[in-house]
Parts: C-alpha cells; sequence; structure tokens
C-alpha cells in the first residue's frame, strides 16, 4: 500500500514537473530581422534566440546552390536561390526550442543542415531534466518488493 | 513475473519450425538487399531520393531499432539475407537437410578471434566514415555487397556462420541490446540435455544443422548471441526447445564480465551522443568535419569520436566506481557494472532515430514509386514533398524514451551492484549526467 502512495505521489510530481505553467516574463515584443547565409551544409549563423511575441524577419542568403529553410513546430519556410536572398516573416508566439532544417535537397549532407531557434527559454529542456532527477530519486528510494 | 511459452501455440509452433515461412521471407529480403546494392550503384548519387538509402537508413534503421531490437531481441537476424547466399554455399543446399561431410574448409575461428572485438572494430569503422555512408547511394551500395561478400567468404573458410557471430558490423549492437527484449529462446528442462545423446542441436543430424551460430542450446543464459534461427527447434528430438515471452531486459540480471561485451556497450553510448550531437545539432563545423573524409579536420573528428568512446565515457565511469567499497578486482566490477549501460544506450538510440526517422520518413513514400531516382513513378507518390511528421510529439517523445532509459539502467545498476556487492550510486549519477547532456543535444 505505501509503494503505491508513493508511486502516486511521484506521478503527481512529476506531471506537475512537465506541465504546471511558469510565470512567462513580460517582455515588450519586439521586430528582430536576421541575415542567415546559407552554404552545403550549414547556416550562419545557426542558432537564433528571441523572446516570445517577436515579429521575427529572416533574410535567407544562399550562397552556392538553392537552399530552404524550414521552421519545425512553426511549419513554414522559404527558398533562396544561389546568390539570392528570400525573406520569410513570421510571429514567434510558441515558445521552445525548435530545429530550423534546408528543405530542398541540396548535396549529400542535406537531410542534416539544421539550425536552432530558442523562443524564450527552453523550459522543455529543463522540465525535462527535472523529469529526469526525479525519476533518479523515485528509483533510488523506493526499495523494490521482491519479485 | 512468469513466462509464457510462444511454442506452445500450435500455429507459432509450426510456423517457426517449417522451413518454408522463413524461406519465403528470406527470399524477399534477398531480392530487397540485392535491389538495395544495385539501387546503390546505379541509382542517383542524389541520396534522398536512392531507394539504398532510404530504405536502408531510413525505413530498415527505424524497424531495426524502434521495433525489431527492443521487442525481438535478435528478430531481425531470424530473417537476415546477409549471410544466405554463404550459408547456403556452405551447406551445397538451400533447404534439404545435411549430409554429414563438410564441403569447404570447415575450419574452426582461432579463440583469439572468439570474441565481440572484431565486430566492435567493424562497427567503428563504418561509424567513422558514416556521414558519407548514410548519405551517398554508392559507398552504401558497396558496404552492403562487401558484407555480403565476407559473409560468402568466411562460410566457405571457416565452419558454421563466422561472419554473423564475429564480424558482423551491426550484429554486435543487435546481440548486446537483444538482452533488453521480452522475447528468448531457451531449453524447457536442463535434465532432458543432460542425457540427450549426441546433441543434435549443437552437432545437427538429418532433421537439420547444428547451431550456425555455434552456441550449444542447452547452455543458453542470454540472448546475445542466438541467432533466432530456428535450427534447434528443428533439431532436436526431444522437443525441448521453447520460444518465450518474458520480462523486459531478463538476462541483464546476470551481468557479464567480458570487457569486450562491456565495451561494446560504451561504444554504442557514445556514438548515439556523437551522432546526436553532430548529425542533429547546429553546428556545421563539425558536420564538415565528420562529412570531409580524409581532411584533417576529420582526423581530428575521428581523434575526437574515438577518445569519447576509450577514454572519456570508460574514464569517467572508472572514476566513479573506484572507491566504491569491494572485493571484486576494478575490471571485472568495471564490466558487470556497465550492464547498467545496455538499456540506456538503447534508449538513447530510440531517442535519436525518433527525430531522425520521423524527418525523413516522408522520402519512402517518394522511393518507393522512383527507387532509383531516375524519375519512374510506379505508384504515383513519386513527387510526395518532403515533410517532418509528428513534430508536435517528438520532443515529449525523445523525453518519455530518455526518462524511461534513466529509470531502466538505473534499476539495472541497482541489480548489478547488488550482485558485485556495491553502491549503485556512482553508476545512476553516471547514467543521470549522460541523460542530461542527451536531452541537452536533442531539445
Ligand atoms: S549478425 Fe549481421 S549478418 Fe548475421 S544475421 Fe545478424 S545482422 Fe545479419
Ligand atoms: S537436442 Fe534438445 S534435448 Fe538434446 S541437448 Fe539439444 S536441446 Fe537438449
Ligand atoms: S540453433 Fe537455436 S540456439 Fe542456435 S542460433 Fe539457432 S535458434 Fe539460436
Ligand atoms: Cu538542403
Amino acid at each position: 500500500m505505501r509503494f503505491h502512495f508513493s508511486l502516486l505521489l511521484l506521478v503527481m510530481a512529476g506531471l506537475a514537473v512537465a506541465f504546471v505553467p511558469l510565470p512567462v516574463p513580460a517582455i515588450t515584443p519586439q521586430e528582430r530581422t536576421f541575415e542567415i547565409d546559407a552554404h552545403q551544409f550549414a547556416y550562419s549563423p545557426s542558432e537564433l534566440k528571441v523572446n516570445t511575441g517577436d515579429t521575427i524577419t529572416i533574410q535567407l542568403v544562399s550562397a552556392d546552390v538553392v537552399h530552404g529553410l524550414y521552421v519545425y513546430g512553426y511549419d513554414i519556410s522559404v527558398e533562396a536561390d544561389p546568390g539570392q536572398s528570400a525573406t520569410l516573416t513570421f510571429v514567434a508566439d510558441k515558445p521552445g526550442s525548435f530545429r530550423f532544417r534546408c528543405n530542398i535537397t541540396c548535396g549529400a549532407m542535406h537531410p542534416f543542415m539544421i539550425g536552432k531557434l530558442n523562443v524564450g527559454s527552453n523550459s522543455w529542456l529543463y522540465r525535462s531534466i527535472g523529469l529526469a532527477a526525479l525519476a533518479v530519486f523515485g528509483v533510488t528510494v523506493s526499495k523494490k518488493p521482491k519479485a | 513475473m512468469a513466462k509464457i511459452e510462444l511454442t506452445r501455440i500450435p500455429f507459432i509452433k509450426n510456423a517457426l519450425k517449417s522451413r518454408y515461412p522463413q524461406l519465403a521471407v528470406f527470399i524477399v529480403m534477398l531480392i530487397g538487399y540485392i535491389f538495395a546494392i544495385l539501387a546503390g550503384l546505379i541509382g542517383t548519387p542524389v541520396g534522398s531520393h536512392n531507394f539504398s538509402i532510404v530504405f536502408v537508413w531510413i525505413a530498415w534503421w527505424a524497424i531495426l531499432i524502434l521495433v525489431a531490437v527492443p521487442f525481438f531481441g535478435r528478430g531481425w537476424c531470424a530473417v537476415c539475407p546477409i549471410p544466405l547466399p554463404g550459408e547456403w554455399l556452405q551447406h551445397g543446399a538451400v533447404l534439404s537437410p545435411p549430409d554429414k561431410r563438410p564441403k569447404w574448409l570447415n575450419l574452426r575461428v582461432p579463440k583469439m578471434f572468439r570474441n565481440i572485438w572484431l565486430q566492435n572494430i567493424s562497427y567503428l569503422l563504418l561509424a567513422l566514415f558514416s556521414s558519407v555512408l548514410l548519405t551517398t547511394p554508392n559507398i552504401t551500395g558497396i558496404v552492403l555487397a562487401a558484407m555480403l561478400f565476407a559473409a560468402i567468404g568466411l562460410s566457405t573458410v571457416f565452419e558454421r556462420r563466422a561472419f554473423c557471430r564475429y564480424l558482423c558490423p551491426v550484429g554486435g549492437f543487435i546481440g548486446l541490446y537483444s538482452q533488453t527484449a521480452p522475447i528468448e529462446l531457451r531449453i524447457k528442462d536442463k535434465q532432458v540435455c543432460v542425457t540427450c545423446e549426441g546433441k543434435p542441436c549443437y552437432n545437427g543430424s538429418s532433421a537439420g544443422y547444428g547451431c550456425p551460430w555455434d552456441v550449444f542450446p542447452g547452455g543458453l543464459t542470454k540472448n546475445t548471441y542466438c541467432g533466432l534461427c530456428m535450427e534447434c527447434i528443428r533439431t532436436c528430438p526431444h522437443d525441448n526447445i521453447a520460444v518465450n515471452l518474458r520480462p523486459f531486459s531478463a538476462d541483464l540480471a546476470k551481468p557479464s564480465t567480458r570487457m569486450d561485451e562491456a565495451f561494446k556497450a560504451f561504444i554504442m553510448l557514445g556514438s548515439a551522443i556523437v551522432y546526436a550531437g553532430v548529425l542533429l545539432g547546429p553546428w556545421g563545423m563539425f558536420k564538415d568535419a565528420a562529412y570531409n573524409v580524409g581532411s584533417s579536420a576529420w582526423f581530428i573528428y575521428a581523434i575526437v569520436f574515438l577518445a569519447i568512446i576509450f577514454v572519456v565515457l570508460p574514464g569517467l565511469f572508472t572514476l566513479g566506481i573506484l572507491n566504491t567499497k569491494n572485493t571484486l578486482p576494478l575490471k571485472q566490477r568495471f564490466a558487470s557494472l556497465s550492464t547498467a549501460l545496455i538499456p540506456l544506450g538503447l534508449m538513447f538510440w530510440v531517442a535519436f532515430s525518433l527525430s531522425f526517422v520521423l524527418t525523413n520518413a516522408s522520402y519512402i513514400l517518394a522511393a518507393l514509386s522512383d527507387p532509383l531516382g531516375l524519375g519512374w513513378n510506379l505508384f504515383g507518390t513519386a513527387n510526395a514533398a518532403w515533410q517532418p511528421m509528428l513534430t508536435s510529439i517528438l520532443a515529449p517523445a525523445q523525453t518519455l524514451a530518455l526518462v524511461v532509459g534513466l529509470v531502466w539502467s538505473a534499476r539495472t545498476a541497482q541489480k548489478s551492484a547488488n550482485e558485485a556487492g556495491t553502491s549503485s550510486m556512482p553508476v545512476v549519477i553516471y547514467c543521470f549526467v549522460a541523460t542530461s547532456l542527451m536531452l541537452w543535444l536533442l531539445l
């Protein structure tokens, strides 16, 4: 009985770590423009940091062949011809860490041409590490009943 | 928890005992394999539109690591086409039971090679070239063909399946991780084996071949080296072989003390971490280094890769367990405690592969319709656009996989520490730190 009760507590703590909403610092949204240079097989800069609610403009400039930029989670994309630039504007209203990726086949390492967009803090990472810590705690304190 | 004997069910028993269902799957697999070689060699050089890349590295890999290994252990080896031509040649037959006299050299593999170090090396060789291998159809075609021919060559020189046991680069980790699967092939009653004359399961009989994997079924205690080829079900005259459903990772309760297996666990853990950083991370420099084989950047990448696997990860692990009070020699403690890294590594690979596979799965439809990238459109899906799948559940699914892996490895650590009479804490902390690193790389 005691074992079940602690397990229940642990699961509830886990749910709290995973889902309880955190206070979001009120930051006035800004407009931000990034010029991203795309070349086989990387973006530079490859990591963007913005605040939730910012309006983002990405100017994608392709240095060699046709490249695209697809933002996970937002499911929007843009593509730029060689030597040209193309623009993508959107409101970063979903917080979290998102990959962006080339979506035009551009050569061998194309599937791994990847960058990262951080909107606000990467709270899911911290929550995940919290869950991992909680799990370790649970395993360590619980003595498994002899099978 | 009790085991459930699946071979009690007549349908399953008959399907496994008969050679025909297996042969049917073998033939389909072999055709697919040879087609993948040809597609790699003559199809388009664009990886994401070539059957060899899409079906081997996306479809097969997804099924292997997400389904086959975690749930069926060596289930893939039961239907793998790679050793078949060699085995048929070695037997001088496709189906018919053996006549006794060996047709080829039939040598025993030298003692010094009877471990998985060669598999560790062959895996690492591929791993160091993996960025090229994963993306270049030609290279994939050549590697697939090389494995087929190596297996044929070894079959004519050595007895049984020497390639599978000692050289196959994927066989090593499938074997290691198969210990976690809820499926096993074991004998039913030890006493029957003790009195069994001639041990046909190992030596062969008119009903079938002696264990091709060179294990004695009567002595099986873990899944690692049993290829689930089902030969012993056919040869055992006393109906003493069972396929059981069992609790996950039952084999890990008795930790291994072999160094080659311990290092396999580090190799797999380390390469999952390196791939998550290099392939899925935002750092273009690492990708360049990994891809440009032969360049000085690549040599640095190779050295760092090997250092992580052979120095950093095992070194930190050793430091962690150094001070645990214990009578066992350090080497044995190292091997036995590293058992915890087996479920951890498996779940690292699951988390890594989820991202890689869901992102690229949409290539499968296109490649099915136009396998060689020559502009065919067999099923009307050749122009299916690239679209990552299930992006919204990817991160939670990865967290879930990694946290489950951590709990699983912590439990395993407790058991093996118990067995070794020492504390599990250093290993649990090690696993937690590694998991946090993996979370940081993937999320
Ligand atoms: S060990 Fe390798 S070659 Fe042998 S059956 Fe398994 S995957 Fe195939
Ligand atoms: S043939 Fe059957 S009974 Fe005889 S040793 Fe092998 S498994 Fe045991
Ligand atoms: S003969 Fe039996 S023990 Fe040997 S590999 Fe095949 S299934 Fe496993
Ligand atoms: Cu691209």
